[in-house]
């Protein structure tokens, strides 16, 4: 009950406050009571909660936390790298 | 980039990301010489890190405590009760929200009741209500109202349209209850509980915070000297906020930070919060399962909206005394953050989720139903 989905604002009915959303492909209406007027158009990413769109998703803040984590694991992936060559170099076996 | 819908929720699920994190958390762990447990407020995130597996992946020194969060799991039997007798009144529709109607109160569940004959409907969105009251006109709806911040403007909204178009037939049972002041609770006293469920910071519900904003927090960083995360519900999300966390601790800083940018921000919601200060205000005190009476913790309806509320219209049938868990429950306990599920003698024996003796075995948010289902046990 108590998790709130992102979806997608696919269609809006402002004269009585509705919206239609996508969630993953599944259709639902969800309701725009909680927002201001205007606040949300049509292909927003919204957070929706027992049928009520409770805020919009701010695309460029998403993007950010995912360009954090690709950072991240580029250095991991540096790190690992770096791991199989200096494991490679004490390789008993080494031919050259 | 441009952020498609698929990248929210895969993304953010990512077992790569989340082991870099782990990584990154290990590090950090092994400069901290002492216990770290961090409490996870919210039964939504209860769910993510037993689903994932989260604790396994956590250093030894680094702990989570299960909180109070769930709305269904803190509901006092006597309140469960009220649903009950009022469901089994003559010409009353009761309608209510998720898991509810499987808790046991002293009578039985909604669940019985409705097998005795009780209308009780459970519905998805409060919005469902205005319908049901139209097509039942000759029917005193009753709506049971549950959840915390998350969920109040909702029921807010409804009460709303009852004002505004008259409507004569919908009755509210408000049991809205708020995050901060029953995290205080769990403050005091904390040299007497164990080592390993010492709370040394608080990871925030995100959707909490996306009403409420993040500033409900700031008097536990400068107050009570625990940091806080509001974290989104996303596996890396919550593995982020932990990191966020243990670098508060290394670099010696207590404050509130939000993980979940994409949609918090300090003052939350605006609309949403006038909504309930238009009709709500805070009650003197609210009886928590396991945790007792809490002074400001929850809402009720201003003395104007009265006329709506079903505690004073049955006033005179509903019970005002406390009625005590069974015996062997720990809940009141689990939802302190003071034992775990499986210390409890009859978790997944006597009690299960086909069979729950508790609240936290019936909600998908509860701890008992979180460890039953995943099962991955520390
Ligand atoms: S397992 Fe059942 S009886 Fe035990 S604490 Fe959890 S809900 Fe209560």
């Amino acid at each position: 009950m108590c998790l709130s989905i992102p979806s997608k604002v696919v269609s809006i009915d402002s004269e009585n406050e509705m919206c239609t959303v996508d969630t993953m492909g599944v259709k639902r209406e969800a309701s725009l009571s909680m927002m201001k007027e205007g606040e949300v158009k049509i292909g927003d990413f919204v957070l929706i909660h027992i049928g009520f769109v409770m805020n919009t998703i701010d695309p460029k803040e998403a993007e950010l936390s995912l360009e954090t984590y690709k950072e991240i694991l580029d250095f991991f992936d540096e790190e690992e790298l770096k791991n199989t060559i200096k494991n490679g170099d004490e390789c008993v076996n080494k031919t050259i | 980039m441009s952020i498609k819908l698929s990248n929210l929720y895969d993304d953010f699920r990512d077992p790569k990301t989340i082991e870099a994190y782990a990584k990154l958390i290990e590090k950090d762990a092994k400069t901290i010489d002492k216990n770290i447990g961090i409490m996870e407020v919210c039964g939504g995130h209860t769910h993510t890190i037993m689903k994932y597996g989260l604790p396994q992946l956590m250093p030894k020194n680094i702990h989570f405590i299960h909180g109070p969060g769930c709305p269904v799991c803190i509901m006092p039997k006597e309140r469960i009760d009220h649903a009950y007798i009022l469901s089994m009144q003559p010409n009353v529709i009761l309608v209510t929200l998720g898991d509810m109607i499987k808790v046991p109160g002293s009578n039985g569940s909604l669940q019985d009741a409705r097998a005795k004959g009780a209308d009780v409907r459970f519905v998805y969105s409060p919005m469902e209500i205005i319908k049901i009251a139209e097509e039942n006109k000759d029917k005193q709806i009753i709506f049971f109202a549950i959840g915390f911040e998350t969920t109040t403007p909702m029921t807010a909204v409804v009460i709303d349209l009852v004002v505004k178009r008259n409507i004569k037939n919908i009755l509210f049972h408000i049991n809205h209850v708020t995050v901060p002041e029953v995290m205080k609770t769990l403050l005091v006293d904390l040299d007497n509980r164990k080592v390993e469920n010492r709370i040394d910071a608080f990871l925030g519900p995100s959707h909490v915070s996306v009403i409420a904003g993040s500033k409900i927090y700031d008097e536990f960083a400068k107050d009570y000297g625990k940091p806080v995360v509001v974290s989104g519900f996303e596996p890396v999300d919550v593995m982020q906020s932990i990191y966020m966390i243990l670098r508060q601790i290394i670099e010696g800083r207590c404050e509130v930070e939000v993980e979940y940018t994409r949609a918090v921000t300090k003052d939350g919601n605006e609309k949403a919060n006038k909504l309930i200060n238009t009709y709500f205000e805070k009650a003197p005190f609210f009886n928590w399962r396991g945790l007792g009476n809490v002074a400001n913790s929850s809402w009720k309806l201003k003395d104007d909206f009265g006329y709506l509320d079903a505690q004073n219209i049955y006033n005179e049938i509903l019970p005002t005394n406390h009625i005590d868990d069974h015996k062997l429950c720990l809940c009141g306990e689990i939802l302190k953050g003071m034992a775990t599920p499986v210390e409890c003698k009859i978790f997944g024996k006597l009690c299960k989720p086909t069979n729950p003796i508790g609240s936290c075995m019936v909600s998908s948010e509860g701890a008992c139903s979180a460890y039953y289902k995943y099962g991955n046990l520390k």
